[in-house]
């Protein structure tokens, strides 16, 4: 994180435009896929055709509202409307969006830090086709060719603008994430940034402290990750200062931010700024969800991550660790906190649950692997009752995660994962000590990380069966 | 012969589709070298679908009601894989990937595209003479216009070519050049019948609309092509009007409205025209009423500035990158103003910039919200007046056809010659043109007939009986 100079302040706002995960496009019946041969999946209507005519998906506009909810906005009559400019990958050569009447109104989004940000708008729109710009310079400008696939032209799309209520590049981080998390919450968007789904815009402007007036901004473009978002925000807020503290001015444009240099640059200027001539859509009819509509969608929200975080810390009794909040977080931005809780209705501690969820089975997970949570709850049983130790649930979770689930109790025992008793870990532990005379002195003498040396020396020994507790409990019990 | 005795023999197997197609086939032969109303004549694929036609009835099935039936496509209206151009250069060549839902309407009920028919360009004009193809000329006096912008349609019905066309109206582009060829035309209630694979001029007026020789063949084609359609959202959800079956049952008991605003500025000839066919709906047991409703005069006004503010939108796709003419240039902005420099006639050029100027930031304002305004005001004047009439009869334009090149070097000239029929788009409203006489010249004059949403079979009805005793 940098730190602005002297009492210089950045003031941010985002735009962030987030696919809706609907089975078909905004105004056809084509898939709404990723990927795919080239203009492959389109059709008249997404091709905009001459003749062709959109229809509204309703299911967009159920997720849509959804986000809208989520976000405490308005939801209000609305209208679609043209933003009309010219550019290849853009069918009709205007875009079917929202302008003056979008469907959702004033919002707020409250973030983890406890800072309230306006939401002014989120409202629905279509996604354009791909450019790819080939030889000479690789811009619009200079390329030798450029070629257009339009097999995203008219996904549905929801933008939401904040407020310019940004103070930080963290805490543009912060608001990137928590959305993310919301919209995965609300069921509405997957939320891959790298793969486009959830794409981030950020107004970026600074001033001399929190009374002064707004100063001019500038908008950063190709933010591809939330890291992104952090460092271009700090980048281009640093080059605001410097200009301005040589006595220069900020000129508003738009910026592309260049992930590899570590630097935005110019892309176009105000005066190269489009009129979008916006006008209503005359081949849509105005968009009224009814209140009835509304409510049933609220009721079929879900818990929001705010809550699901407040749940977990009362799990824990109240207060969370700052790596177990770190693991919260991370639970429930992956959308797994389930896991936890179920495992702490039946008994299991939430310490273990949430750190194995969070460490064990988030990365098995994101690998691509599926999990019931009855399973993982079991498993987890298993482990809190010393059925199988640490290591050994591991071995299970990796198993039951590769073939997709099954009984964790079958599995740990075909790979022979018995509680080994007592004594057999006994004279293994004195065996392990009496190999490693200098190493146990240490011990001895107060050197407390030599404890993991002999955990992993039993560990080996015992090819991952023994009950890292009991070891430890050995060795406690051996220094006296 | 009438499309409906063409059908009734067909389906029952007196005449042979193949016979009839074969005879327009020679009509079009024998006149459309001078009238020039088709930019397209599908000869074989007419003959097949003819011999389709025949063999369905052989086989016992019916065809349809419009068995055998020839019939003109204007050339805004897709026709899977035929040139379907907007006759304009810049859609040279463009050959649609699907059929419009009226086309399928039309096969569907047995009828057989013939041609596809001329038009100005993007339906941008009142004469046909802003055509990539050239200009059509008037059936009754080929140094005439026959009006537009479907005048190939309605030239192609008054030349006797084919006794049924499809056009589409905006803003007059089916009643004016109905009135000018002596043929009916209606331009339907909005939404009543499908745009999907029509190719939008101005998506919140456009209106596909039947061409016919007789009012009974208008209502006939107008049922087979109305009823709601999924893929357009501003079809309406209603079902087709059952409209034949009631022609016959006369005005007696409606108030109809003498509108002095959608007669004052014509000509003696069709104002005369005009009282004449209201002393026919009042010898038929009308009551007519003389009334005014001034906020039409600000119609064309409005029009002018919500039609070419649609167009210039709905015509940007047109820019050299997916279809059509394209002209190479060193980069994608400058192909695209050079294909649509190249690509676009001047009439659609004025109109674009008119809409593009109406919509720009600081006017959007003054001119396109103004004018939405105007609409409305009209349509609350349109509402006033139907609460007292239950018809508004006027005429449908203030000349007869005027002479190939008379109004082409004044824009404004020719806009006028929309006057009358511009506001029922505005108001989305249905309207008619029925023929009712000719001027001293012999040329045809139209009366227009005009009703409240959904007035199909009350407008019919009337002109049912205006054409008995004036047609």
């Amino acid at each position: 994180m940098v730190a602005l100079p002297d009492d210089w302040e950045m003031v941010v706002g985002l735009e962030v435009h987030t696919e809706l995960a609907t089975a078909t496009k905004l105004f056809c019946g084509c898939a709404n896929a990723f990927g795919g041969e080239p203009n492959t999946n389109v059709c008249p209507v997404c091709l905009g055709l001459p003749g062709s005519l959109p229809v509204l998906n309703e299911r967009a506009v159920e997720l849509a509202i959804r986000i809208g909810l989520a976000l405490h906005c308005e939801i209000a009559p609305s209208v679609f409307s043209r933003k009309n400019y010219f550019y290849p990958d853009q069918p009709k050569d205007y875009q079917i969006s929202q302008y003056d009447k979008p469907l959702n109104g004033i919002g707020h989004l409250d973030l983890p830090d406890g800072t309230r940000v306006i939401v002014e708008r989120a409202h629905m729109e279509e996604d354009t086709g791909k450019t790819t710009h080939l030889g000479g310079t690789g811009r619009i400008h200079g390329a030798d060719e450029s070629i257009v696939d339009y097999n995203r032209a008219g996904v549905p799309l929801v933008e939401i603008v904040s407020g310019p209520d940004i103070r930080s590049a963290e805490q543009a981080r912060l608001y990137a994430a928590e959305l993310r998390a919301i919209l995965i919450a609300t069921g509405a968007s997957d939320g891959r940034m790298e793969e486009g789904s959830m794409r981030v815009d950020a107004n970026v402007s600074v001033r001399r402290g929190p009374d002064a007036a707004f100063g001019t901004r500038c908008e950063i473009k190709n933010l591809n990750s939330l890291r992104s978002v952090q460092r271009a925000i700090d980048h281009e807020a640093m080059r605001q200062v410097t200009l301005l503290e040589a006595g220069e001015r900020i000129v508003q444009e738009t910026r592309h931010w260049d992930e590899d240099a570590g630097r935005t640059q110019t892309l176009r200027s105000k005066e190269e700024a489009y009129d979008y001539r916006y006008f209503p859509e005359p081949d849509l009819v105005p968009l009224a969800p009814s209140d009835e509509q509304i409510d049933a969608i609220r009721a079929s929200l879900p818990a929001m991550p705010a809550e699901r975080r407040r749940t977990l810390v009362g799990l824990l009794g109240g207060s969370a660790t700052e790596s177990q909040a770190d693991q919260i977080a991370s639970v429930v931005d992956q959308g797994i906190d389930g896991f936890v809780t179920a495992a702490a209705a039946t008994g299991v501690g939430a310490a273990l649950a949430l750190a194995r969820v969070a460490n064990e089975l988030a990365g098995a997970l994101s690998d691509g692997g599926v999990l019931d949570v009855a399973t993982m709850v079991t498993l987890l049983e298993m482990e809190e009752a010393g059925e199988v130790s640490a290591t050994q649930a591991k071995a299970v979770l990796a198993d039951l995660v590769a073939s997709g689930g099954g009984d964790p109790r079958a599995v740990a025992a075909a790979k022979g994962f018995e509680q080994m008793d007592t004594g057999a870990l006994d004279a293994i532990l004195d065996q392990v000590i009496a190999d490693n005379p200098d190493e146990w002195q240490r011990y001895l003498g107060g050197d407390d990380k030599l404890a993991g040396f002999f955990t992993g020396k039993v560990m080996a020994a015992t090819k991952g069966q023994a009950d890292g507790k009991a070891v430890n409990a050995g060795l406690r019990q051996r220094r006296g | 012969m009438t499309a409906r005795g063409i059908a009734q023999d067909v389906r029952s197997g007196d005449r042979r589709a193949t016979e009839v197609v074969e005879a327009a086939l020679e009509e079009i032969a024998t006149h459309d070298s001078a009238v020039h109303a088709f930019t397209a004549v599908h000869t074989e694929a007419a003959r097949a679908a003819a011999r389709a036609i025949d063999a369905a009835v052989a086989d016992g099935r019916d065809p349809g009601p419009l068995a055998g039936v020839p019939i003109g496509v204007k050339d805004n209206i897709c026709q899977r894989g035929r040139v379907t151009s907007c006759a304009s250069r810049i859609l040279e060549g463009w050959q649609p990937p699907y059929d419009a839902t009226v086309v399928g309407s039309l096969v569907a009920a047995g009828a057989v595209i013939v041609g596809t028919t001329n038009m100005d360009e993007f339906a941008m004009g009142s004469s046909t003479e802003n055509s990539a193809y050239g200009p059509t000329r008037n059936p009754v006096d080929h140094s005439r216009v026959p009006g537009g912008s479907s005048g190939g349609s309605a030239a192609a019905v008054g030349a006797g070519m084919v006794p049924l066309s499809l056009g589409s109206d905006t803003g007059g582009s089916i009643r004016q050049p109905a009135a000018f060829c002596g043929v009916v035309g209606v331009k339907p209630t909005y939404g009543l019948v499908s745009r999907y694979g029509l190719v939008a001029f101005a998506s919140s007026l456009d209106q596909i609309g039947p061409f016919a020789r007789t009012v009974e063949d208008a209502a006939l084609l107008l049922e087979v092509i109305s009823g709601h359609d999924p893929l357009d959202s501003t079809s309406l959800d209603a079902p087709a009007p059952s409209l034949v079956d009631r022609l016959d049952e006369g005005v007696a008991g409606l108030r109809v409205g003498l509108c002095r605003d959608l007669i004052e500025g014509a000509s003696p000839e069709i104002t005369a025209a005009v009282a004449a066919a209201a002393e026919v709906l009042a010898a038929e047991g009308a009551e007519i009423v003389e009334m005014t409703i001034p906020e039409l005069h600000y119609g064309l006004s409005a029009y002018y500035l919500i039609a070419p503010a649609e167009a210039s939108s709905n015509l940007a796709r047109y820019d050299g990158v997916r279809y059509g003419l394209r002209v190479d240039a060193p980069n994608v902005a400058e192909m695209n103003a050079a294909s649509r420099t190249a690509g676009f006639g001047d009439e659609v050029k004025r109109r674009i910039m008119l809409g593009t100027y109406a919509l720009s930031a600081g006017y959007y304002d003054a001119y396109y919200a103004q004018a939405q305004r105007t609409r409305t005001l009209i349509i609350d004047a349109f509402a006033a007046a139907y609460r007292s009439v239950d018809l508004i009869l006027g005429a449908t334009t203030p000349t007869t056809a005027f002479a190939l090149g008379d109004k082409v070097a004044d824009p404004m000239e020719m806009y006028l010659s929309d006057v009358f029929t511009i506001p029922t788009n505005l108001a989305g409203h249905p309207a008619l043109s029925v023929p009712a006489g000719a001027d001293a010249a012999g040329l045809p004059i139209g009366v227009q007939l005009l009703g409240p949403a959904l007035s199909e079979e009350r407008l019919l009805r009337a002109a049912a009986v205006i054409e008995k005793k004036r047609g």
